[in-house]
Order: C-alpha cells, then sequence, then structure tokens
C-alpha cells in the first residue's frame, strides 16, 4: 500500500504519534483507575475523557492564537498548552 | 455502579470505528499533511510549516465570511427551533390529518439541494417568478426585487430557502417528542388548572429536551456548513456578500488549487464546528439536569 498520496511529513507523523500515545495512555490510565464524573471549574459534569478533549480542543485554539497574535516561537504555545491540559484534567 | 465483568461488547463498535477511520480520520490526516506542505504536484511538495496557518488567519475575506457563517447560522437557528415548535404544537395529533401534515411536511426534505436553488431562482424572479412577480407589483420597494440586486435581497431568499427546506424537520422531530409524553402528564396538568403556557414551559418542552438536542445540532452543523443553495442560488454574491465559509473554501480548494492554504482553512474550520457543536451538545445535555425527568 503506497502512502505517498498522503503527504506525511516527519512533523506530522510525530504529531499523530503524539496524539495516540496520549490516547493510549488515557486508556491504560481508564484500566487502572476508572474516571468517577465530577464538575469542576468547566462547570458541566466531565469525565477524564471530556477533560482531556477540552485539553486538546484548547491547545488547539491556544496555537492558533499564538500564531494569529503573535511572532514568536510556536513552542511557546506548546508550552503554554501542556500546563493547560494538566489544569484540564487536573481542575477542569 | 456496578461494573460490568465482561468488556467483550466494545468489539462490536469496531466496524464503525474502522469506517470512521477510513471515511474520517484517514482524510483529516491527509488535511493536516496538507496544511504544512505546498504542493505544486504529485510527489512535489515543499514544507512550509504553520505559513498557511498564519495567511489564513489573518485573511479578512475569511474573516468576513466567517461572520457572515456566523450571522446566518444564528439566524437559521432562531427562526427555525421556535418555528418548528409552533408547526409541532399545531398540528393534529388524530385522525387523517396527521399522515396529510406528515406528508406535506416531508415534503421539502425530500427535495435535492441544487432542485431547491433553482426552484428557488424560478419563484423570485422578478419577470416570471411568483414571489418576484408579486413583490414587485405592490410596489413597496425602492429597488425592485432580484435576489442578485442587493444583499439584503440575497439573504432574505437565502434565509426563505433555507427555513422552508429545514423546518419540516425540526417541526417532525418537536412532534416525535410531544407524541411521546404520556397522556398522564396532560391530565395533571388539568386537574392543577395550569395554562396553556405552562403546560408548555413545565412538561412539553423539558420533555422535548432529547429531540430540540438533536434538531438544534444538526441545524446548526448543517447551516455552518452550507455549500449547496448559496451556490446554486447566488454563487456567493452580489460580490461577496453570501459567500459563506465553504464556498470560499472551495473556491480556494478547487478553482485556485491552493491546497497547502485551503487544508489550513478546513483545520480552523474543523475546529470552530468542533467546539460549537460540543458547547450545544453539553448544554442541552445539563439544561434541567437533575431535576426529576
Amino acid at each position: 500500500m503506497s502512502l505517498e498520496w498522503m503527504y506525511w511529513t516527519g512533523t506530522t507523523a510525530i504529531f499523530f504519534t503524539t496524539i495516540f500515545l496520549m490516547l493510549v495512555g488515557m486508556l491504560i490510565w481508564e484500566l487502572v483507575s476508572p474516571t468517577v464524573e465530577r464538575r469542576g471549574f468547566f462547570l458541566i459534569p466531565t469525565t477524564r475523557g471530556t477533560r482531556f478533549f477540552l485539553g486538546l480542543l484548547g491547545s488547539a485554539y491556544i496555537h492558533l492564537a499564538w500564531l494569529g497574535l503573535t511572532d514568536l516561537p510556536l513552542w511557546y504555545a506548546t508550552g503554554i498548552s501542556v500546563v493547560w491540559v494538566v489544569i484540564a484534567i487536573r481542575w477542569g | 455502579m456496578e461494573k460490568w465483568p465482561n468488556n467483550k461488547a466494545w468489539f462490536l463498535v469496531l466496524p464503525a470505528f474502522i469506517i470512521v477511520a477510513f471515511s474520517g480520520i484517514i482524510p483529516l490526516m491527509t488535511v493536516v499533511n496538507y496544511s504544512i506542505q505546498d504542493i505544486f504536484g504529485p510527489g512535489e511538495a515543499v514544507f512550509v510549516g504553520t505559513e498557511w496557518f498564519k495567511e489564513m488567519l489573518g485573511n479578512h475575506r475569511l474573516h468576513d465570511a466567517l461572520w457572515r457563517q456566523f450571522m446566518f447560522s444564528g439566524l437559521v437557528l432562531l427562526i427555525e427551533i421556535p418555528l418548528g415548535i409552533l408547526i409541532a404544537l399545531a398540528m393534529p395529533k388524530r385522525g387523517w390529518g396527521v399522515s396529510a401534515s406528515l406528508v406535506i411536511l416531508a415534503l421539502p426534505l425530500v427535495i435535492p439541494w441544487n432542485v431547491i436553488g433553482t426552484i428557488w431562482i424560478i419563484f423570485t424572479r422578478p419577470d416570471i417568478g411568483l414571489f418576484g412577480v408579486g413583490i414587485n407589483s405592490l410596489d413597496l420597494l425602492e429597488v425592485p426585487f432580484d435576489h442578485t440586486a442587493k444583499p439584503i435581497y440575497a439573504w432574505i431568499t437565502l434565509l426563505a430557502m433555507e427555513v422552508w427546506h429545514w423546518t419540516p424537520l425540526v417541526a417532525l422531530l418537536a412532534y416525535a417528542g410531544l407524541r411521546a409524553i404520556p397522556e398522564a402528564y396532560f391530565q395533571a396538568a388539568k386537574i392543577d388548572g395550569a395554562s396553556a403556557w405552562a403546560t408548555f414551559l413545565y412538561i412539553q418542552l423539558p420533555k422535548m429536551r432529547g429531540v430540540l438536542t438533536i434538531a438544534v445540532l444538526l441545524r446548526w452543523m448543517d447551516s455552518f456548513l452550507i455549500y449547496a443553495e448559496p451556490f446554486a442560488l447566488t454563487g456567493g454574491g452580489p460580490g461577496n456578500t453570501t459567500t459563506f465559509l465553504s464556498i470560499y473554501l472551495v473556491k480556494l480548494a478547487t478553482m485556485q488549487f491552493d491546497l497547502g492554504p485551503a487544508a489550513a482553512f478546513s483545520l480552523i474550520y474543523f475546529l470552530i464546528v468542533l467546539l460549537f457543536s460540543f458547547a450545544f451538545y453539553q448544554a442541552l445535555l445539563n439544561v434541567g439536569r437533575g431535576e426529576k425527568a
């Protein structure tokens, strides 16, 4: 099977692998200690998976905002995103 | 809650997952790959990093299309949801009227999108269209009605078309929700001497939450991704006044063949749809949660 039409690059391969590994990590975490639905600062009842989803979605928006508003390197946005995902999962 | 010891039922989800992988996830991955490269032809691609995203985020035509899109989807929801509920409330509950109204309501839903565009072009034409000739013969408008003449006319025609096409769906869903309410609720309301408004507010509306969730989500996503109707009716004009996101996206991707910018644009579009769908879903799921169903 040729995957040439997908135009893979190293960057996107790393990107998707990271997402995949995070999902696997979430799965293992869930098997080790199942999530309990609760209310955090998102104000809606969320499971760990929902908070993770919001963490990722928020990260995408953080990166877009960074690109649109500043000319600084994108790595800062990535750093903020990591902090954001941790905050979202812990207190969201 | 007791945990089910055997989780093998999850394997039944596998076929659906594989189909989604082929129809959704792999194309999405490809779009992500496109969005960071400048593709000249088969096998000729140059890595450009976030350049397309930067370009698209600062693109004024995209900003304008985005605002138009929000305005359009907002108006669609504001008109179609209350109107659909009103129609459902007014529909007969038994007898031959039920089948008759169901068939009449279903009619607009079975007509293909591009045909709908053609129907409305003819319907609103100022020389032969029933609506166009009719409203112009009243001599009320400063500029004679023609959906290509003024942006506001184009918008009115588009909104009327969208409402005519999709309000029946909302009405049918709301009707199904209404019919599913046990008669006992209405008897209890009658005993308490509740007014029609109170019955609606405290029995019918809460009981319709499920179907209205689906209606709002479907209408939101469909109207936010609308393409065929404005393409057939106005082609995005006059000027750019009805160029919605998808119309601009198709222009970019297939007419100018700017695959990279179009891919970056698609991903931004996708993120917006994702966020709003999630927000609507959660909002409707959690309204009145905690009270007894």
